[in-house]
């Protein structure tokens, strides 16, 4: 397995106002995340909102400074490649195909604007290519000079997907991309998703909320907890035998359609986590079920298995011998 | 579900008609179905199907530029078709009461948690303050709000999204009421919230016998919470089953598509091809002839743009498609 992205011990924090005369407060959005991308992969990654996806995701992107750590692309540090580089190698597809597209500017014009940016090709080349590319989406070339308002949400998460691969990237980072759509509408996006990845050999970083959804593309997953990766596993393993208590919380609040399960009670409780003020310890304790004294004084160490991650004091070796 | 007792809600050939620049919109066009005490009925549908508005129309609260008519609306056995404003205001927020998916757009942000749930209470009820305040915190402690008494002196902007949810089924709960529509409660909410909240909502169900009106989009939490399932599409009920039934015996052919583009863990595989609709959803503005999904449907034929039958596949499992379907009768 080579790694395509290298991410080491990211953090990112924000300093936000708490009104006129408080002190400011720090937020920690992002802390200690390791995390490879590998060729070929579909890396999905899960979380409750707040848990710090969105702010990983727009430092992948080069979006956003961190505020320690680093990620590498191919070896070199994202914050040395010249802009343009990194956008040739690792485009976004973001949730709402409403507000992601000028709506001034006609389909095909948006869709060559990355390789316009980049001053790549003539005008005419630019259109040529994004005919093409629109093609590879399932829109026919007749969209091509229409504006986004003529166009159904799915219709325009084509051309979001259109402006993504028009560079020709390794990496598209898609958040929350079908999170906006009617069922009927997700589904031909998945299906093209795939299509895709398959066709030209892409490598996914999936975030999305919708467990069923990531359980489908994804082949590994990373989940999120307030700020921090708490497990990582090949998706198969994670979605059959979760092994974090916030994982397998998460997974059983799934409402996935089968009647008869009725509503699960989860057991997290009420304790909304705030990232201004992290618990001590493990940052999951007052949520967990499980919770031990140690979660409450001493963060978890990662435990690695050969496939994956997870941190939890129960999963510790020592332990398990106490068990 | 019912039985011998009146249902709370009955509502009969429900049609809504709001004038666009375009021309007259038909969002519902013919909606009927009951709802009895204690039972949970979901309506069902993609964007733009028309089951916000049947929600709105229940409740009286449709926009100027609507028009409703019924054969049938009757709540409690009393007919709501040609209520006056005045009777209207004086059942909603008591017997009938309604949670929205946004409760920013539901709650006053100029007045604190408590004095809006203790003036429902004071104004329909009559009560004293000391008796509102009392069934405020009682109703906050209910949905699992810790320190009552403190938040009650809280603004809606001082809640999390999940808190705020609560306080707004605590609202809502404030009179008792007989009928209680949910449009997409937890929609905004994150999955572990929505598990609460929903196990919440059908635990206070059960307990006080409400009738309540779920409008989703997600077929989870249909299968999860339903009794009764009605099928939404472009402004009419295509399906109406009992939970069980619908999800094994589908028989409408947009609820077979609708089921079949979902990823469903154990019995899709990942990576595997999801079914999908083809098209789009037609326009309802000036209204439509026959059916309304022939478009999209693979199973389209001539009668389909004719009168669409109402067939029965069993007991409470009826559909709207020029085509019987042998497996779903057996």
């Amino acid at each position: 397995m080579s790694a395509l992205v290298e991410i080491r011990d990211l953090a990112r924090t924000f300093s936000i106002s708490r009104g006129l005369f408080a002190r400011r407060a720090t937020l920690t959005a992002v802390s200690g995340v390791d995390l490879d991308i590998v060729k070929g992969e579909v890396l999905g990654i899960v979380g409750e909102s707040g848990c710090g996806k969105s702010t990983l995701v727009r430092m992948l992107l080069g979006l956003l400074a961190p505020t320690e750590g680093s990620i590498r692309l191919g070896g070199t540090p994202i914050g040395a490649l010249p802009r343009g580089a990194l956008a040739r190698r690792m485009q976004p597809v973001f949730q709402d195909p409403y507000s992601s597209l000028n709506p001034r500017r006609r389909i095909a014009s948006i869709v060559a604007f990355p390789l316009a940016v980049q001053g790549i090709g003539t005008t005419e080349e630019r259109r040529a290519k994004a005919i093409a590319t629109l093609a590879k989406v399932g829109l026919p070339a007749r969209y091509a000079d229409n504006f986004p308002s003529q166009l159904s949400g799915g219709q325009r998460q084509r051309v979001a997907i259109a402006r993504a691969l028009v560079t020709e990237p390794e990496i598209v980072v898609c958040d929350e991309p079908t999170s906006a759509l009617d069922v009927s509408v997700q589904s031909q996006i998945l299906n093209l998703l795939i299509d895709l990845k398959r066709d030209l050999g892409l490598t996914y970083v999936f975030v999305s909320h919708n467990l069923a959804v990531v359980e489908h593309i994804a082949t590994r997953v990373a989940v999120m907890y307030l700020g921090r990766v708490v497990e990582l596993a090949p998706a198969a393993d994670l979605f059959r035998a979760p092994q974090h208590p916030y994982t397998q919380a998460l997974l059983a609040s799934a409402l996935t359609p089968e009647p008869g399960r009725g509503i699960p009670d989860i057991g997290l409780g009420l304790a909304a986590p705030d990232p201004i003020n992290p618990p001590p310890g493990c940052p999951f304790h007052p949520r967990c079920a499980r919770a031990m004294d140690i979660c409450r004084t001493v963060p978890p160490a990662v435990t690695s298995r050969p496939s994956g991650m997870a941190t939890c004091h129960l999963l510790a070796p020592s332990a398990a011998r106490a068990a | 579900m019912g039985g011998i007792e009146a249902p709370v809600l009955a509502i009969e050939d429900l049609a809504v008609r709001i004038r666009t620049p375009a021309g007259e919109l038909h969002a519902v066009r013919g909606a009927s179905f009951e709802i009895g005490r204690g039972e949970t009925v979901c309506l069902v549908g993609e964007s733009g199907c028309g089951k916000s508005i049947t929600a709105l129309a229940v409740m009286g609260l449709l926009p100027r530029t609507a028009e409703r008519t019924a054969r049938r609306l009757a709540f409690g056995g009393e007919d709501l078709t040609r209520a006056p404003a005045r009777r209207l205001n004086a059942l909603r927020g008591d017997r009938m009461a309604m949670i929205f998916q946004e409760p920013m757009t539901a709650l006053n942000p100029a007045w604190t948690i408590g004095e809006q749930m203790i003036e429902v209470h004071r104004r329909h009820k009559r009560s004293s303050l000391a008796v509102a305040r009392g069934r405020a915190i009682d109703l906050l402690g209910r949905v699992g709000i810790a320190s009552a008494a403190r938040r009650l002196g809280q603004y809606p902007h001082q809640l999390s999204g999940g808190l705020r949810q609560r306080v707004m089924i605590a609202m809502a709960l404030m009179c008792e009421p007989e009928l209680l529509v949910a449009d997409e409660p937890t929609t905004a909410l994150d999955v572990t919230i929505q598990a609460q909240i929903l196990r919440l909502l059908a635990d206070l169900q059960r307990e006080l016998g409400i009738a309540l009106l779920l409008i989703t989009h997600d077929l989870g939490i249909v299968a999860r919470i339903a009794d009764q399932v009605n099928v939404m599409y472009a402004g009419r009920i295509v399906e109406s089953a009992p939970t069980a039934a619908l999800f094994a015996r589908p028989s409408h052919p947009y609820t077979r598509g609708l089921l079949a583009c979902l990823p469903r863990p154990g019995t899709t595989e990942p990576g595997e091809r999801l079914g999908t609709i083809p098209g789009t959803v037609p326009s309802l503005v000036g209204g439509i002839a026959g059916c309304a999904f022939r478009g999209r449907c693979a199973e389209a034929r001539g009668e389909c743009a004719g009168t669409i039958p109402e067939r029965a596949a069993a007991a409470g499992h009826s559909y709207a498609c020029v085509h019987a379907r042998a497996e779903a009768a057996a």
